[in-house]
């Protein structure tokens, strides 16, 4: 198994550096560039050329591009994801480490709320299909897929901000925030997490619940399921040990490649509820054509990935003993 | 989730749905009923919260180019010149200066006793070393052009300091209104190259402004408080916090709840959804016109387009007063050319173009395009009157004037082709490489009239802003002679006529300046509206006592 996981671990290095090879090149071919954007375009009306060349040569970018690719691959081998373009020059990894706790946070606790909340409901819908359980969900199920995630944010806005003023309507602390007790500081953080949480899951949980319901249709409907009942067990051992174990693995799949989705953040929730998360970053990177940040968010989220699939094999395995027995045959 | 948790949560989202259409009127705005009746005494005290648009780049506006890290950045620092609510200029840090005849001297007495925010004393060689920067070629500023014509600047004596220009220079004066910086804390950054990495851009920038730093959380917010030795006073709010919120609809929200104090609206919520009872009590109005306008910019190397008649016609097919109604529900000025209205420069006496399609029809047909092809299209010589109109991405306005300007073509017999293009690329590809036909762009406005840079001939290489390569020598004379002094009568003479030649030309077609929305909470007074805005005064901006919403002192 050890071993397993390590000859993986050598073989995704030459296949990470590939994947920024290319994300390298298509981000320096995409028109336009980071010097273009810091004269003051709309309103000065100042010829910005002479800045233009100074910011080129600052950055780097009058050289050839495979030189420029060679001086950044040798400086990440040094962990060094070098310096943001746009007019703060700070080291991207700073730029990115203020942001990602926030995003983290927000898609954890989102995350865990979907897990925690669809695989009962899938279950659920799948063992008593058709019945008024599983209309309703399936009915809320749409709902939430066809709902954008803007219009419920704003909605909720108007109706718990606006409206009956429970909760803060955006951020993520009050404007007050440092002239609050330690307690107080700590109700304001979780109040201010609650519209954007709820939003965030909303449409994720509608997926991941269907996803929980299929699995487990096809698997109560196998044999196994049959000699379980047939042998006498209770209702509840054959769907919670029998069924629900197997049924589980299509998630641990799911779940397992949305764990490099935990570093982006969303950018429609982030702006709309004025959250400075990843996504925001990102967003802004790329309009602003802040090489640096765009491929060290890239890296990272390529690394991620590769180790997410690592995880995802190696758990099955954990929980599937077949996979584990075939395993142990093959190498025989 | 129980089957009648499911259908409770689909009923609150309906009575989601209906919350948002409606029920306006009842909203939770904090009115604070008494205001009216509060003796409008100025008192030092509370915070003015107020939401900014984008995240701020960095703290040394002097090597930034974003509107939000101004609008911190002019907070924190001062020139010494600056700008009165006429839009003339009026001292800062200099408490007088003098000029001499030829234009060429220029002596800054520079006001005594005034502090850095550090405590250290304001001096002349604080404003040698800040011209040093903005020249020093390892400085990546976008302002360095405006100091180009100064052949020295000597620090006289403390308190004096003496400039002397290569050739008289129209812009001399208003260049000094740049932020001074520190030489104390920055002169080795600057030497190095690096004064954007400075941690001075990053936090605890020192200026000698109406407010110090206080604290910044990127992308959330800015927290700035009043400076006690201002020079022109300690500034009656005592704590400022910028809220940065990137989309108008929430920072509307915020301003229905009372989180933020004052924000810019978009034109849509100012005309039709902020003019209920609560709502006007809780917040005023303050329109401006902005110091940006909107235009249709047509190649000029396309021989269709280079004929004068040509671009007439069109400046008389578009409808602006429908485009103002339709775009920014009224909230807009009809531009006659580059200068906006009520600004010293603006010279009302010249050629207008009222809508009028039969008079467009007729200059086309002047201009040779007088048959049409099958599909209704204007030809000359086989050739069809028909082009792409660039415009950028994620500017919704733009696109709808080109939208309305479509339709009006397209009844003239011209047919316009709306490309919408992301920024980076629009500029990168097209317009430097001047690959358009037409483009849809604005263009912001100096307080001083010399706009060299976008009408002489000599400026039409990529990198510069002649975009649609206008060439008219009587333009370059008068381009010329406007820079070339500094008296403002002679100045206004050559700019006068400059206008009256552009409108004449319509080198592009000029739309509309743009009005600019903000509201400020009814409990902040003294705010005195003028053309230049309102930001102009804001250390006497004040709360009375009664109506003090936050605790800070």
């Amino acid at each position: 198994m050890l071993g397993y996981a390590l000859r993986r671990l050598v073989l995704a290095l030459p296949l990470l550096i590939g994947i920024t090879f290319v994300s390298f090149l298509v981000i320096h071919l995409a028109p336009g560039e980071p010097t273009e954007l810091q004269g003051g375009e709309v309103t000065s009306t100042q010829s910005d050329r002479e800045l233009r060349e100074r910011l080129r040569e600052i950055y780097g970018l009058d050289k050839p591009l495979h030189v420029q690719y060679w001086s950044w691959l040798t400086r990440l081998a040094r962990l060094d994801f070098g310096r943001s373009f746009s007019p703060d020059a700070r080291p991207v990894l700073q730029k990115i480490g203020e942001r990602l706790p926030v995003t983290l946070l927000l898609n954890i606790v989102e995350l865990a709320i979907i897990v925690v909340l669809a695989i009962p409901i899938g279950v659920f819908s799948a063992t008593r299909q058709y019945s008024k359980f599983d209309k309703v969900t399936t009915v809320f199920v749409f709902v939430g897929f066809a709902t954008p995630d803007f219009w419920l944010a704003l909605m909720l806005m108007i109706l718990f901000g606006v409206q009956l003023g429970w909760l803060p309507i955006s951020q993520l602390r009050s404007p007050m925030w440092e002239y609050m007790s330690f307690w107080q500081q700590h109700w304001d953080f979780l109040t201010h997490l609650v519209l954007p949480v709820v939003v965030a899951t909303f449409g994720g949980l509608a997926g991941f619940s269907r996803y929980m319901r299929q699995s487990m249709l096809e698997v109560i409907r196998q044999d196994y399921i049959q000699s379980a009942r047939a042998k006498g067990l209770a209702e509840g051992v054959v769907i919670g040990k029998h069924a629900l174990r197997n049924a589980l693995l299509p998630i641990v799949t799911v779940l397992g490649l949305s764990l490099p989705g935990l570093i982006g953040g969303s950018v429609i929730v982030e702006s709309i509820f004025a959250i400075p998360g990843m996504g925001q970053l990102m967003v802004q990177a790329v309009f602003e054509r802040d090489y640096p940040v765009i491929m060290g968010n890239l890296v990272i989220v390529a690394a991620l990935t590769l180790v997410a699939n690592l995880i995802a094999d190696l758990t099955y395995s954990l929980i599937d003993p077949r996979i584990r027995v075939a395993a142990r045959r093959g190498r025989r | 989730m129980s089957p009648r948790a499911a259908v409770r949560l689909l009923g609150l989202l309906l009575a989601l749905a209906v919350a948002g259409c409606g029920g306006e009127a009842d909203s939770s705005v904090d009115t604070g009923a008494t205001q009216t009746h509060v003796a409008a005494r100025p008192a030092y005290g509370d915070t003015y919260i107020e939401a900014l648009r984008g995240n701020i780049s960095g703290l040394i506006p002097n090597v930034l180019s974003d509107g939000p890290s101004f609008e911190v950045g002019s907070m924190i620092y001062s020139g010494l010149v600056g700008y009165d609510k006429d839009s003339n200029l009026k001292g800062e840090l200099a408490e007088s200066w003098e000029a001499s005849r030829d234009c060429l001297d220029f002596t800054f007495k520079l006001r005594r006793n005034v502090k850095w925010h550090d405590g250290h004393p304001f001096t002349a060689a604080d404003v040698v070393f800040t011209y040093e920067t903005m020249v020093n070629p390892k400085t990546p500023t976008a302002y360095a052009g405006d100091f180009k014509p100064v052949e020295s600047v000597v620090a006289v004596d403390p308190y004096t300091v003496h400039v002397r220009y290569k050739h008289p220079h129209g812009r001399a004066l208003q260049s000094w209104s740049i932020w001074m910086l520190p030489k104390h804390l920055l002169e080795p950054y600057v030497l190095e190259g690096k004064l954007r990495e400075a941690p001075q851009n990053r936090a605890n920038p020192v200026g000698t402004g109406m407010y110090r730093f206080s604290e910044w959380r990127t992308g959330e917010r800015v927290v700035l408080t009043a400076n006690p030795d201002y020079f022109e006073g300690r500034p009656y709010i005592s704590r400022v916090v910028y809220r940065i919120i990137p989309s108008s609809a929430t920072t509307f929200l915020e301003l229905k709840a009372g989180g933020v104090d004052g924000a810019r609206l978009t034109a849509l919520q100012f005309k039709r959804q902020t003019e209920y009872p609560a709502f006007r009590k809780a917040y005023t109005k303050y329109p401006y016109a902005a110091n940006i306008y909107v235009y249709l910019g047509l190649n000029l190397k396309d021989p269709r387009f280079a004929d004068r008649r040509v671009r007439q016609a069109f400046a008389h097919a578009i409808n602006k007063r429908e485009i103002i109604e339709g775009v920014r529900l009224g909230l807009a000025r009809e531009a006659t050319g580059p200068y906006k209205p009520g600004t010293w420069p603006y010279n009302p006496n010249v050629r207008t173009y009222p809508h009028d399609t039969e008079k467009a029809r007729e200059l086309l047909a002047a201009a040779g395009w007088k048959e049409k092809n099958a599909d209704g299209i204007l030809v000359r010589n086989g050739q069809p009157l028909k082009f792409d109109l660039l415009t950028s991405q994620g500017s919704d306005e733009g696109r709808k004037v080109a939208e309305i300007i479509q339709a009006s073509f397209k009844d003239l017999g011209v047919q316009v082709e709306i490309r919408v293009i992301e920024w980076a690329a629009l500029l990168k590809e097209y317009i430097k490489k001047r690959n358009f036909e037409a483009i849809m762009l604005a263009w912001g406005v100096t307080p001083d009239p010399d706009q060299y840079d976008i009408w002489h001939s000599s400026k039409t290489s990529p990198d510069e802003l002649n975009r649609i390569g206008y060439a008219n020598p009587e333009v370059d004379d008068l381009l010329e002679k406007g820079r070339r002094s500094c008296v403002e009568a002679e100045r206004k003479k050559h700019y006068d006529r400059l206008q009256e030649v552009l409108a004449e030309d319509q080198p592009i077609i000029f739309l509309y300046f743009r009005e600019e929305l903000p509201v400020v909470s009814s409990r902040v007074r003294g705010i005195v509206p003028a053309p230049i805005g309102i930001q102009y005064n804001f250390n006497e901006w004040f709360v009375p006592k009664p109506l003090h919403r936050y605790t800070a002192g």
